[in-house]
């Protein structure tokens, strides 16, 4: 390399780090980007699917339209749902004797276990009442894996009587 | 606490070379600049490579034999995880091979819904490995204007797949959601904006002088080594190969729009930078052409719910950011998968830095690694 070649060389190099001063300083002077987050929260949490959850509805006794049969669980690629069927009282039959009790058609348990999920929505597509939506729920922190065990019937009871 | 200083099983097997006077160095699986957990072993005469080993299997999670026990629904949010940047490629190209299989029609509008979807993903795909690459470099700032970017694409992904990052927006027979009208004038914002930013990208790091130094004739690949390790994608690409899945073999409705195959001769880190960035381009005219032929319809085919293909064997191929994406599914007539084998563009682009790492100074070596563009999770699988 000559003389004049390190020298055009070195301008070269000048010229092209005030460019991307130039760009640095330009992202300086404009908006700030960010959120900060404690301080601002985004506001396009609303499209996001976070866990599922029960579709909260005044018109049942038990808060959810859900009729615990289970396709939700089935269809969970990692079984991290638990739906077990209400008992219903035992009938006294015409003998006078208790009958066998009945299983009711709607749920007595549903849990989630958020640890094991991985947000597919199998679950949500597949419910025949379609009782269950995403959540927009974005903010998790815990200090153990039982925090991430939702119980979902008292989720939507809750939510019901948020709303009143 | 006894340590084991003799070290695993692939320092043990990994023997100096015949000259005494060489290093044994251990890079990764926790370095920075690896993008990961890859670790590479390099045999070292002062400051330049004499041999470089590759040592995968750090994130092996057993994708291939999930699905041999998964129904063909239940594995779909597996291919979001196996590549994390561009998770829409994977998803695409396993129901597209469930569909060839079972000779699915999808609806027009969903292909279209998928076209813009995957092309977003591969802008951000894109904008992220150039922030990282330009990181590896020693640039940090131009992480953050990528990131700004790519914030954007993802808050409409988000919009028609629910997700921010391992997407699993598709289904055999269409996808999950449709468009709205926010989706598209945010698409179209997006497509209208980029432009500019790419010029503010030439400016800031192309065009730079020691970028410049640490990218040409760095890192060259011969076309004939490209082909002898199977190597698709940029990286061919960057060798001077007109080659992708989209032009060569049309899957769904890419014979439609008009893009070009970005190319470069000079088949050094830079060319393969250069290619990348084009392929931003290519990419928004094709979301920009598919938002003007939109029109109205389903979004699902109608497919049964438990998913049986009958018996036989197919192979789907689609162009992932890095390369060939391919999925070889085997069905035995029931409701699992017999076999599924993913074919990963990572571990064949990744096949090639032992020897194109050979003879060059270690800093270099980085610069080589980062133009691959390596997924780690993507070569493990």
């Amino acid at each position: 390399m000559t003389f004049f070649e390190e020298i055009r060389q070195a301008f070269k190099g000048i010229y092209s780090l005030l460019v991307g001063l130039n760009i640095t300083g330009k992202a300086l002077v404009t908006k700030v980007e960010t959120v900060h987050y404690p301080r601002q929260t985004v506001d396009n949490i609303d499209t996001y699917h976070g866990h599922i959850e029960l579709i909260p509805t005044d018109t049942t006794p038990h808060f959810t339209k859900c009729i615990a049969c289970g396709t939700c669980a089935h269809n969970c690629p990692a079984q991290c749902i638990t739906v077990t069927k209400a008992e219903l009282p035992p009938e006294i039959g015409e003998d006078g004797k208790p009958q066998k009790p009945k299983k009711a058609k709607y749920p007595e348990l549903f849990k989630l276990d958020y640890n094991h999920c991985s947000l597919c929505g199998q679950c949500v597509e597949n419910c025949p009442v379609s009782a269950l939506r995403f959540s927009t729920d974005v903010y998790h922190a815990g200090f153990s894996r039982e925090d991430f065990e939702y119980d979902l019937l008292a989720r939507a009871k809750q939510n019901i009587e948020d709303k009143e | 606490m006894n340590f084991n200083l003799d070290g695993d099983f692939y320092s043990r097997n990994f023997q100096q070379g015949p000259t005494e006077n060489t290093m044994i160095l251990n890079l990764g699986p926790q370095h920075p600049s690896t993008h990961g957990v890859l670790r590479v072993l390099v045999e070292m005469d002062g400051e330049y490579i004499l041999r470089a080993e590759p040592v995968l299997g750090y994130l092996h999670r057993m994708h291939e034999k999930m699905g041999e026990s998964k129904t063909y629904n239940q594995f779909i949010p597996n291919m979001g995880r196996v590549d994390y940047l561009h998770a829409l490629a994977w998803n695409w190209a396993y129901v597209g091979a469930v569909e060839q299989l079972m000779g699915i029609e999808v609806p027009e509008r969903a292909e279209y819904v998928r076209v813009i979807s995957c092309e977003l993903n591969r802008i951000m795909s894109h904008l992220l490995w150039w922030g990282a690459y330009v990181m590896d470099l020693g640039g940090f700032t131009p992480i953050l204007y990528a990131f700004d970017d790519r914030e954007r694409a993802q808050d409409l992904l988000q919009r028609i797949t629910g997700s921010r990052l391992t997407y699993s927006s598709f289904r055999i027979g269409g996808v999950i959601q449709d468009m709205d009208d926010i989706f598209l004038d945010g698409v179209k914002a997006f497509c209208a904006r980029m432009p500019e930013r790419l010029k503010m990208y030439k400016n800031l790091v192309t065009d730079n002088f020691i970028f410049r130094k640490r990218c040409e004739e760095i890192g060259e690949i011969p076309v004939e080594m490209a082909r002898k390790y199977g190597a698709t994608g940029p990286v061919l690409r960057g060798s001077g190969v007109a080659d992708d899945v989209r032009r060569a073999e049309p899957y769904s409705i890419y014979d439609r729009f008009d893009f070009s195959i970005p190319t470069q001769d000079t088949t050094d880190a830079m060319g393969r930078y250069l290619v990348r960035l084009d392929e931003i381009t290519q990419s928004l005219a094709i979301i920009t052409q598919a938002v003007d032929q939109l029109s109205e319809g389903p979004i699902r085919a109608k497919v049964p719910k438990v998913i049986k293909p009958p018996k036989g064997e197919t192979y789907f191929a689609v162009e992932g950011a890095r390369g060939k994406i391919g999925v070889f599914l085997v069905s035995d007539g029931s409701n699992v998968p017999y076999r599924i084998k993913l074919r990963s563009p990572s571990l064949s682009n990744l096949s090639l830095f032992s020897e194109c790492a050979k003879g060059s100074l270690l800093a270099d070596a980085i610069s080589i690694l980062g133009s691959l563009d390596l997924v780690i999770p993507e070569i493990d699988r």
